[in-house]
């Protein structure tokens, strides 16, 4: 009797697994992938020529104009290959185009190097670009990026239209009419928005999204090179001849949920280029790793937004009351300590790793750390209309703000000698629409991360009157005229003179109080050569060697 | 027996809908545009974002998107995430490598509970058992990401025992050191009702029956002790079992196991309703259906309980 009941009990308990099983009847074919595909990426490790490096799985489908995120962008900088890319300093170099011609501030004509081709064998002509180009920009199919095409002469964000200011010449030339002077536009076609693609792509774009056709240096491996949520296997493209040609055999990029994950596995050398460190292990890295840790400026600014109705923040009291907070404020001590060095204090608007950054523009002395000076300017402020309440600075809680904003608000309390404190929302979410519906009334954070290596694009999208991204609604005439000197500049650097100017009346008016550039911080592993972090803080993957 | 088994069911029908209500008002209610999340710190542009908001049913009232939901759940439907895929292939990605983490993580659990506590439990009192009990105490006073952190920068760092994540090589033996610390950390309530009821056998009048017979100890701790001892712990691994498959989300974060935890961690990030909403039906249907299969294992185990 006894042994029956074990018997039974044996059963049941299989039962119980098995009945879970069961409810998933595709596990079989699924584990069976990973596991032999692990063997060949194995296999290729020994023979030192793949890199492996983090990543995470994309937002989007893999389509240019549909990705806005670092996950999905990484992937298709190495698949694509526009009209031209950016070197480690952040320069535009030819990359597809023979050559961009400027006929005057609003018009150029692209010619493009011929005898291209896209990896499934069409060849990459003029038209590559301009349906690429229609396709991302057309309101009704809703891509991410389309704002990259709005100075193009057509566009619409409201109505489909057609982007009527792209005229295709020959299969190799192409003009582009824009609706506005740009002279960084010819800097802006290096960004995965302006990637061209194949004909076959406009046939099913969902299939080809998760399965993209490129011109890059690399390609997918396979059909099943793609595993979402685990990683994505590239090899080097044969037929690519453009600059960026791999000096390694592949990319795996492994999609990491945790920045401690990727970080263990660097140091047992289970990755050998990681572009994040987790905060956990911040203070350790630098000795852990030695020479091969990297922290170093990354094209991302970082403030915070008063907005320019806020009570007490307007007009001539508003700008003393700024200057003095901007100067209460002890960026060298807060970066030190807080971000142990992993921040480079402001000194403008922009970012380092930008061609025409400068540290010595007039004004920017209101960006260092004076008390005197703050306690002086909030007194003559107060003395226009005394302050009373908190001085409040609003963040997202779930990205690991809480720290700065503290001391941020420490720093001013303790030299205004005001109430100053952090206003935290749960999620990022919900911080973004009560800055976008104007609901907040307090100041907010801001963050700017660089679509493309231009001075204007720190200026433009944020602080031009009526811009997309002016979050605190500010708008000053000589600014907006500055800029607009800047856009019609025949050369990058008169442009870069006038956006200077421009910074020198932001350093007056302080829209938004500069705080500090972010930096990048990674590692690779031990036998991993020629590491070189581009602009925008992904490393140049096609220069890495191992072994 | 039948009829108790129906009823259960029946019973599961209403946790069914009451669950993904609950949890669909719960991701909805989550203040904050997951449209306006996915353009980071940009703005975006009003049209692009209504165009967004439509195609996933996100400009419907509340009543309305669950209806959809619902309508296309049954179906067969479960909806896309963000980045185009099907909810139900992320699931058949994600869900067999959970679980064989978990039922790794079970076996490896009833082994230890069932080993120690029957050797503690003979030997009341003595070293072992002493030692045993500090033993546990130490492991469940742990929390478990600082068990994962330790063993991972141990095991799989310093001596370069076992990998140190997972992510695509999800073979067993990968997924071993995750299972085993897993294991250490929940065995401790296993182990303690064996010890127990191994204890409370000992003295059983069919224990000193057997005694009387002249049975050997060789043949009564077995046959006698050991397996009527079983039942509690059997039970107790079963409904660990759903617990842990509900729970491995810090596992999968510090081992980079692509499991269901990290799908649903970044599913609820994005606020992607789809993803969340099918995963925490899944999994409340796995916990209604485990939690019915122990109450009847209970019945099949001990002759002298019986449902009707």
């Amino acid at each position: 009797m006894k042994v029956r009941k074990a018997v039974l009990a044996g059963l049941a308990a299989t039962a119980v697994a098995s009945l879970v099983l069961a409810g998933c009847s595709s596990s079989d074919d699924t584990d069976s992938t990973p596991t032999s595909s692990t063997a060949t990426s194995g296999d290729a490790m020994a023979s030192g020529g793949v890199i492996r490096t983090n990543g995470s799985e994309p937002e989007n489908p893999l389509i240019p104009t549909a990705t806005n995120e670092t996950g999905g962008g990484k992937i298709l900088d190495a698949m694509f290959a526009g009209l031209v890319y950016y070197d480690g300093t952040g320069a535009a170099h030819n990359d597809l185009a023979e050559s961009i011609t400027q006929v005057d501030p609003t018009s150029y004509e692209i010619k493009i190097k011929p005898d291209q081709t896209f990896t499934n064998g069409e060849p990459v002509v003029a038209s590559s670009f301009v349906d690429a180009w229609n396709y991302g920009a057309l309101a009704s199919n809703a891509q991410n990026s389309s704002y990259f095409f709005e100075d193009i002469e057509g566009f619409s964000y409201d109505e489909d239209s057609e982007l009527t200011g792209l005229t295709v010449v020959d299969d190799l030339t192409f003009d582009v009419k824009l609706n506005k002077e740009a002279s960084d536009f010819p800097l802006r076609l290096g960004y995965s928005a302006f990637y061209p693609l194949p004909a076959s792509a406009f046939e099913d774009m969902e299939a080809f999204g998760a399965n993209p056709v490129g011109n890059g240096p690399y390609m997918l491996a396979g059909p099943d090179a793609w595993q979402h949520d685990v990683q994505i296997e590239l090899v080097t493209n044969p037929d690519y001849t453009g600059e960026r040609k791999p000096a390694n055999d592949g990319l795996t990029i492994v999609f990491y949920a945790t920045q401690d994950a990727a970080y263990a596995d660097l140091l047992a050398g289970q990755v050998d280029v990681i572009d994040g460190i987790p905060d956990s292990s911040l203070q350790t890295y630098e000795a852990d790793l030695g020479e091969r840790a990297v922290n170093q400026p990354a094209a991302i600014f970082q403030s915070f937004t008063i907005p320019q109705s806020l009570e007490h923040f307007e007009g001539e009291e508003g700008m003393l009351r700024r200057q003095a907070l901007s100067m209460a404020i002890n960026r060298d001590e807060i970066t030190d300590v807080i971000f142990n060095g992993t921040r480079t204090p402001a000194s403008d608007f922009t970012s380092p790793v930008i061609d025409g950054w400068s540290d010595t523009l007039e004004g920017a002395e209101v960006l260092a750390y004076n008390p005197d000076e703050a306690v002086k300017l909030w007194a003559e402020a107060d003395a226009m209309s005394p302050w009373e309440g908190t001085f409040q600075i609003a963040y997202n809680a779930d990205g690991g703000h809480d720290a700065w904003v503290d001391a941020v608000n420490n720093s001013i309390k303790n030299t205004l000698g005001i109430e100053a404190s952090g206003n935290p929302y749960p999620t990022f979410g919900e911080f973004r629409t009560d800055v976008t519906d104007r609901t907040i009334d307090t100041a907010f954070r801001t963050g700017w991360q660089a679509d493309y290596p231009g001075l204007f694009n720190f200026l433009g999208p944020l602080y031009a009157t009526n811009a997309g991204s002016n979050d605190g609604d500010y708008s000053n005439a000589d600014f907006d005229a500055l800029l607009q000197q800047g856009n019609t500049a025949a050369d990058a650097a008169t442009a870069n003179g006038f956006y200077q100017d421009a910074q020198e009346i932001l350093l007056k008016d302080l829209p938004a109080v500069p705080l500090w550039y972010s930096n990048v911080n990674g590692g690779y592993a031990e036998g991993v050569n020629n590491v070189q972090f581009g602009w925008n803080s992904v490393p140049l993957y096609y220069e890495i060697t191992k072994g | 027996m039948l009829t108790y088994i129906l009823r259960r069911v029946l019973q599961a029908i209403p946790v069914f809908f009451g669950t993904t209500f609950l949890i669909y008002f719960m991701v909805f209610a989550m203040p904050g545009d997951p449209i306006a999340g996915l353009f980071g710190d940009k703005t975006p542009n009003p049209a692009v974002a209504d165009a967004l908001r439509a195609q996933f049913n996100l400009d419907q009232p509340f009543i309305m998107q669950y209806l959809l939901y619902m309508k296309d759940f049954f179906t067969g439907n479960l909806g896309v995430t963000f980045s185009g895929q099907q909810v139900s292939d992320v699931l058949a990605r994600a869900f067999p490598v959970t679980l064989k983490l978990v039922l790794m993580a079970v076996v490896l659990e009833f082994i230890l509970s069932v080993v120690i506590g029957l050797i503690s439990g003979l030997r009341k009192g003595k070293f072992f058992d002493n030692i045993s009990l500090v033993v546990a105490l130490v492991l469940s006073s742990v929390p478990v990401f600082v068990a994962m952190f330790v063993a991972q920068y141990f095991v799989g760092i310093k001596w370069g025992l076992a990998p140190v994540t997972v992510g695509a090589d999800t073979t067993w033996g990968a997924m071993f050191l995750p299972a085993a610390v897993i294991a250490l950390t929940v065995y401790v309530t296993g182990m303690r009702l064996m010890r127990g009821s191994v204890i409370e056998s000992r003295q059983a009048d069919y224990v000193r029956t057997a005694y009387a017979k002249g049975l050997t100890h060789k043949r009564i701790v077995p046959v006698h002790i050991a397996r009527n001892s079983l039942i509690p712990v059997i039970t107790n691994t079963a409904a660990s079992f759903g617990a842990l498959i509900a729970g491995t989300t810090v596992t999968e974060g510090i081992f980079n196991i692509p499991g269901i935890g990290q799908v649903l961690y970044q599913a609820i990030t994005q606020s992607e309703v789809p993803t969340v909403v099918t995963f925490v039906t899944i999994l409340t249907v796995i916990y209604v259906i485990v939690n019915i299969l122990v109450d009847l294992l209970y019945a099949v185990l001990d002759p002298r309980i019986r449902y009707v």
